[in-house]
């Protein structure tokens, strides 16, 4: 069966200077794969990378399709949802219509609907808060916002960049289950970046370690999590 | 007293089409933080196309709607053409381009039509309604017109998809990337909107100072006097900015400095506003740490 | 924005390294400039004249576009000043033409850092809207009922052409054309030195990393208002002297149109530089005869076709491409020699 996501010798560039030095890696449909590795890496310069938002060379392929030389939009479009560092939340406009936007390129407006009122199961605070200004609403809720924004597409690989940063222990917590739920349920395959490496290493079947931009170690996260010197020497734990 | 009132009114009118064309003006800040220094100029020339269709022999709301159509069409097409390969040059070189189309769209109609002064018709009635002695029907009638595009436009935003996706891309068009919105075209959307608006402007105002190529400058600069001080950023600060800036003229012209100088009136509020208060009365202030 | 970091911007488009190539280089320049007025007739002459008046309002924006960084489009307006106190002094109270420069001088230089104090608060977009404000209001000022017995009103003021003093057997074309080329030689080794030195610095500074600028203690308050000041006065003494050129002042010469006229010669010419500014007046006065030939009725649009086809192809300018032309041109050469 053909891998969701296959990357070959990825490159990325910021402006002149290079930063992704030969990225090798795959994924399989409803997997979870998460990528580590210390501050300044590479591993958002990654996700941006498959999302077409910085200059590349290599071959990313989803679904089979060649995706590296499309335009962000399109690559969205082919079913893959981003939840930036950050958050990229519109600050400016309602809970609801956050979400709305994040079903915009459905077809299937009813489908839509319903995923919207799904969304406000898995993440009942947001219900509460439909119609509050998103830049109001907590750190929490605005990573839940960001994240229901992002299953709004239907997509079928989720990538997540830094889900828990700034977060209470608590909140990530939460979710995490609700990733984990989300992946179980509705099959959605998630790359998670993450610096919070022994929640990620929970969740993740698959993990990879990059350093200044390659892929240093490899493996099931389980057997990664099970190493005292990996853990110890990269992961600081 | 009743000069007052009839300045007042008539300030209406002239306000409504300041509020229209400042409206114009802010949707394309508010996407691409550049102020559109051809809008006048490109309702003057959607004027004469009316103009010319109305010669023509098409029945006035005809003409109107097509002119609308074809403005709006041509609004996207510059947006993609000509202001597409610019959007992200230094701020001069942007203003220097409007300043080009500023310049190609007035000599164009002076060029078509001459700078011979051309009366423009009305599509309401001349004879006064009595019981209204301080507003012509034609007032009344530019007056309802802007209204309902007002209304229209904020609907358009506040409950379509693709409003909301126009707005969305205005505010963070990396986020809306994400959410598979096409920016480029949010930016033609809104250039053909803002160029439709200012085409209804333009057959407002024209019946009120008469057709010719330098119509539109006082009124753009009105335009943007109202733009500043309702806030560069704020949609609604526009129009109500433009119904402010309509009435203070009138009365300022009538009662203080004569109509001569009512067109410095602009110049003072565009300084002033700028020293004061640079984000107008609603706009989103933004401070700049050293 | 033009990518010259150092305020030494060369005089010359020549990218001369011998010093002895480029002394000859002005030598040669000097001797066509001093003969040109007798090879050629009256009309060319003051069409010369022009183009050095308009090279030095240039100057005047230069200095504030390409080292500062602030866009005006309302120079026309300080332009009108300039040339209606000339007009005004010359008319009503007789001054002689010479003595009417250091006026037109002081007035634009204390109107434009009055204008430019708020100006201190307004950057590009808004400083632009600004000064476009400014530029379309001239005219109706100028018209305003209430100041007719001194301006004239709609009809302008007329002046009478000045005649070469001491009885220099020169016609009157040529002897404003080398009054002129004196003025202007002069106010340009004046702004070369004021922009080689510190004060450019400071403005480039200013312009390219204005938060770091003030964390180095440049007042960039006070440097940005006195180069709008100074900016304004160069523009107003070109007012002057085209006044006296053209024997004639109107409020419409000095529409939104003379402003934009500006800001194209300014762009063309490019805008870091001096010797910009001389193409740039070559421009504004040469081209609208040769676009009246292709289009008799429509000289701006082409204006405006150049203008946007100017910002797509070359940015910093003709002295710009010349330069990087001639850098061309002396790589391959050194390489042919080796």
């Amino acid at each position: 069966m053909a891998a969701l996501l296959s990357v070959s010798n990825l490159e990325a560039y910021y402006g002149q200077t290079q930063v992704l030095h030969g990225l090798d890696f795959s994924m399989e449909e409803g997997s979870i794969t998460t990528l580590l590795g210390a501050n300044g890496a590479g591993k958002t310069t990654t996700l941006r990378a498959l999302c077409g938002m910085v200059k590349t060379h290599g071959e990313i392929a989803f679904c089979g399709e060649r995706i590296e030389q499309r335009g962000t939009e399109d690559i969205v479009r082919l079913g893959i949802a981003h939840v930036p560092d950050g958050r990229g939340t519109f600050v400016d406009l309602s809970t609801e219509e956050n979400l709305r936007l994040g079903g915009y390129t459905r077809k299937d407006r009813r489908a839509a609907a319903a995923d919207m009122e799904r969304m406000y199961e898995y993440f009942p605070r947001l219900r509460e808060r439909r119609k509050q200004q998103a830049g109001t609403l907590s750190g929490g809720e605005q990573q839940m916002l960001a994240i229901a924004r992002a299953l709004m597409l239907g997509p079928r690989l989720l990538l997540l960049d830094e889900p828990s940063f700034g977060l209470a222990p608590l909140i990530v917590g939460q979710i995490f289950d609700i990733m984990r739920t989300v992946n179980q349920t509705e099959k959605v395959a998630i790359l998670l970046v993450e610096q919070n490496a022994a929640m990620a290493l929970e969740l993740a079947d698959h993990a990879y370690l990059i350093e200044t931009g390659r892929i240093v170690i490899s493996g099931a996260a389980e057997a990664i999590r099970n190493d005292d010197a990996v853990r110890r020497s990269y992961l600081g734990y | 007293m009743s000069t007052f009132w009839a300045q007042v009114f008539s300030g209406l009118v002239t306000g409504g089409i300041y509020a229209s064309l400042a409206l114009a003006l802010v949707m394309i800040y508010q996407a691409t933080h550049h102020v559109n220094f051809a809008q006048g100029e490109m309702a003057m020339f959607s004027t004469y196309l009316a103009w010319s269709l109305i010669h023509a022999g098409m029945p006035y709301w005809f003409a109107f709607v097509l002119t609308v159509l074809i403005s709006f069409v041509g609004g996207v097409v510059i947006e993609r053409v000509i202001i597409r390969p610019v959007e992200n040059a230094p701020v001069l070189s942007v203003v220097v381009v409007f300043i080009g189309l500023l310049v190609i769209f007035n000599s164009l109609a002076g060029w078509i039509y001459t700078y011979s002064i051309k009366s423009f018709p009305s599509p309401f009635p001349s004879q006064p309604i009595s019981g209204f002695e301080y507003i012509s029907p034609h007032g009344m009638g530019a007056i309802g017109v802007t209204l309902v595009v007002l209304v229209l436009l904020y609907a358009f935003f506040r409950f379509t998809p693709l409003g909301l996706a126009m707005r969305a891309a205005a505010l963070n068009p990396a986020s809306a990337r994400l959410v598979g919105i096409r920016v480029g075209w949010m930016l033609a959307l809104g250039w053909g909107l803002a160029a439709a608006i200012g085409a209804v402007a333009g057959m407002m105002v024209a019946p009120i100072v008469y057709l010719d190529p330098n119509m539109m400058s006082g009124v753009l600069l009105y335009a943007f006097a109202a733009a500043l001080f309702g806030g560069i950023d704020s949609p609604g600060g526009a129009v109500l900015g433009g119904f402010i800036v309509g009435v203070l003229e009138n009365l300022v012209g009538a009662f203080v400095i004569g109509n001569d100088l009512k067109l410095s009136l602009a110049l003072v509020l565009i300084v002033g506003v700028l020293v004061v208060r640079p984000a107008g009365l609603f706009g989103r202030v933004l401070v700049n740490r050293v | 924005m033009q990518t010259e970091t150092t305020a030494t911007a060369t005089a010359t488009a020549v990218p001369a390294k011998l010093p002895g190539a480029r002394l000859a280089s002005w030598a040669a320049l000097a001797l066509i400039a001093c003969a040109l007025p007798f090879l050629i007739n009256g009309y060319h002459t003051f069409q010369l004249t022009l183009v050095l008046v308009y090279s030095i309002a240039l100057l005047g924006l230069n200095m504030l576009t390409g080292y500062n960084g602030q866009i005006s489009l309302g120079h026309g307006a300080f332009y009108a000043l300039g040339a209606y106190t000339a007009a005004i002094l010359m008319n009503s109270l007789d001054v002689p033409y010479w003595a009417t420069l250091p006026a037109s001088a002081a007035l634009c230089l204390v109107a434009g850092f009055l204008f430019g104090l708020p100006a201190l608060r307004l950057e590009g977009l808004y400083l632009a809207l600004a000064t476009f404000a400014l530029g379309i209001t001239m005219p109706p000022l100028l018209k305003y009922k209430h100041f007719d017995a001194l301006t004239g009103g709609s009809q302008g003021i007329v002046i009478i052409k000045p005649d070469p003093p001491f009885g220099l057997p020169i016609s009157q074309d040529q002897w404003l054309y080398f009054f002129t080329l004196v003025i202007t030689v002069a106010l340009f080794l004046l702004a070369r030195n004021l922009l080689r030195g510190r004060v450019g610095r400071a403005l480039v500074a200013i312009r390219d990393h204005p938060v770091a600028a003030e964390a180095m203690g440049v007042n960039s308050a006070l440097y940005k208002s006195l180069t709008f000041g100074v900016s304004a006065m160069y523009t107003g003494i070109a007012g002057a002297l085209g006044a006296i050129a053209v024997q004639f002042v109107a409020p419409d010469s000095f529409d939104i149109f003379l402003s934009i006229s500006f800001l194209v010669g300014s762009v063309i010419g490019g805008i870091s530089s001096i010797a910009g500014a001389v193409f740039g007046g070559a421009f504004i006065v040469f081209v609208p005869n040769i676009a009246n030939q292709i289009s008799k009725a429509a000289p701006w649009a082409i204006y405006g076709v150049f203008l946007i086809g100017f910002m797509y192809l070359m940015p910093g300018g003709i002295v710009a491409f010349l330069r990087i032309a001639g850098d061309r041109l002396l790589r391959r050469m050194r390489k042919s020699s080796r």
